[in-house]
């Protein structure tokens, strides 16, 4: 299976200052991938540039092996939902309906007004009489019928409380069993990523840190306790990401297996929360891939 | 149908949940040779999981040989867990409901139910 989405040297400056630099990405077709990091990370600048809306500074992006073009062939693949769903407040549900039909040529406008009577939404009401997590619902919908291959969406869950994440992401993953696609998700709330997403990527600074196959990275690393005065006896070359404790214990998040340590010390696997709180406190810690074949 | 549900904080893993949901419908009677189990995109629409953990789960009760995947109509029970037949287990648990609804009647609560019980099959055990 190939990539649905490469980028390579993938760079993009605003001013003198680099959102993102030097990003060697690749993303297999059919995976889930979280996006994560803090405000300002680079985030939605990586999503905007997959998306065409922005152009590079440096490098490239690829999307299912083309670059990116402003083009019918090219742009009717993949569907972006922007931060805060932007839904013209006026419109009726029905009008939006209509919008997406006219616009799209793929439009499955059955699908659509299946969903939204499955979901409870009206076509007669207007977006604004939507409560937050309809509105995100509607969004969501909107990209689905268009049928993409890629999906992007910017922080879907950041303004929802947890019943209306949970009903999103019940969308998106009915969505990706359906028709596999491709999704692409930024958001800030790890324990709605544990379940869902497949891949992860994590951008600090304007740099990727980490981009894998979940289960791989968290089998790859070990979190590991155990008494001060034994740190000394620990191989020289663990590639420790971080290193914390108090008094006389110790903890290491290390790039390792968890059997390689000896009878004085603890070591389990990470959960994924503890994966990226580890990488993104130690913002020149990396565990990427080299340019590797997709394989599932 | 069966429908899953998910216990994020028991600490077993998703997929797992999956499989010993199904198992225990087996054991039940709730899921008989040639059910047919919810499809992938059933269960993360309820769920919202991915996909891929509803397989995994699939996969493993198939590998037990517990379903089959037929391709385009979906997984279905091939045998089940259950060892005794549907009208011993009904007559049994009608039975249990009898002597639960007399114990409800005598004011006995929960806890006092479970530790009866549990006396009680020991003392079965102890007998045999």
């Amino acid at each position: 299976m190939s990539n649905a989405v490469e980028t390579i040297g993938l760079g993009r400056r605003f001013g003198r200052t680099w959102a993102l630099r030097e990003c060697g990405l690749s993303i297999p077709e059919g995976r889930v991938a979280a996006l994560v990091g803090p405000n300002g990370a680079g985030k939605t600048t990586l999503l905007n540039l997959v998306a065409g809306l922005i152009q590079p500074s440096a490098g490239s992006v690829l999307r299912f092996g083309e670059p990116v073009r402003d083009e019918p062939a090219s742009l009717g693949r993949f569907a972006y939902m922007a931060q805060d769903s932007a839904l013209y407040p006026s419109f009726t549900v029905a009008d939006l309906l209509g919008f997406g039909r006219r616009l799209n040529p793929g439009w499955d406008d059955d699908l659509a007004r299946d969903r939204m009577a499955r979901l409870g939404i009206p076509l007669r009401k207007r977006v604004r009489q939507l409560s937050g997590g309809q509105r995100a619902q509607c969004a969501l919908v909107l990209a689905m019928a268009k049928r993409p291959d890629l999906l992007l969406l910017d922080e879907p869950l950041a303004s929802l409380d947890p019943l209306a994440r949970h009903d999103v992401m019940a969308l998106l993953m009915e969505m990706v069993a359906l028709h596999g696609t491709t999704v692409i998700l930024s958001s800030h709330i790890i324990a709605d990523l544990v379940e869902t997403c497949d891949w992860l990527v994590a951008v600090n600074g304007g740099r990727i840190q980490l981009s894998g196959e979940i289960d791989e990275l968290l089998a790859g690393h070990a979190l590991v306790s155990g008494p001060r005065e034994a740190r000394a006896l620990l191989p020289d070359r663990l590639p420790v990401v971080t290193e914390s404790g108090t008094g006389r214990q110790i903890d290491l998040l290390v790039r390792s297996t968890t059997d390689s340590f000896g009878p004085a010390w603890t070591a389990r696997p990470p959960s994924l929360d503890e994966l990226v709180r580890g990488y993104l406190g130690a913002p020149d810690a990396t565990a990427l891939p080299g340019p590797t074949v997709a394989v599932r | 149908m069966i429908g899953f549900r998910l216990d994020a904080r028991s600490g077993v893993p998703t997929y797992l949940q999956l499989v010993n949901q199904v198992k225990h419908a087996l054991r039940l009677g709730l899921l008989e040779p040639g059910d047919r189990l919810p499809t992938a995109a059933e269960v993360v629409a309820a769920l919202a999981i991915n996909p891929n953990t509803v397989l995994k789960a699939y996969r493993e009760l198939e590998r037990e040989g517990l379903v089959a995947a037929r391709p385009g109509t979906g997984t279905f029970v091939q045998r089940t867990l259950g060892r005794v037949g549907a009208a011993d287990r009904a007559r049994l648990r009608r039975q249990l409901a009898g002597w639960m609804r007399s114990a409800a009647a005598a004011g006995l609560d929960r806890e006092d139910i479970d530790a009866l019980f549990e006396a009680a099959r020991q003392d079965a055990a102890e007998v045999a």
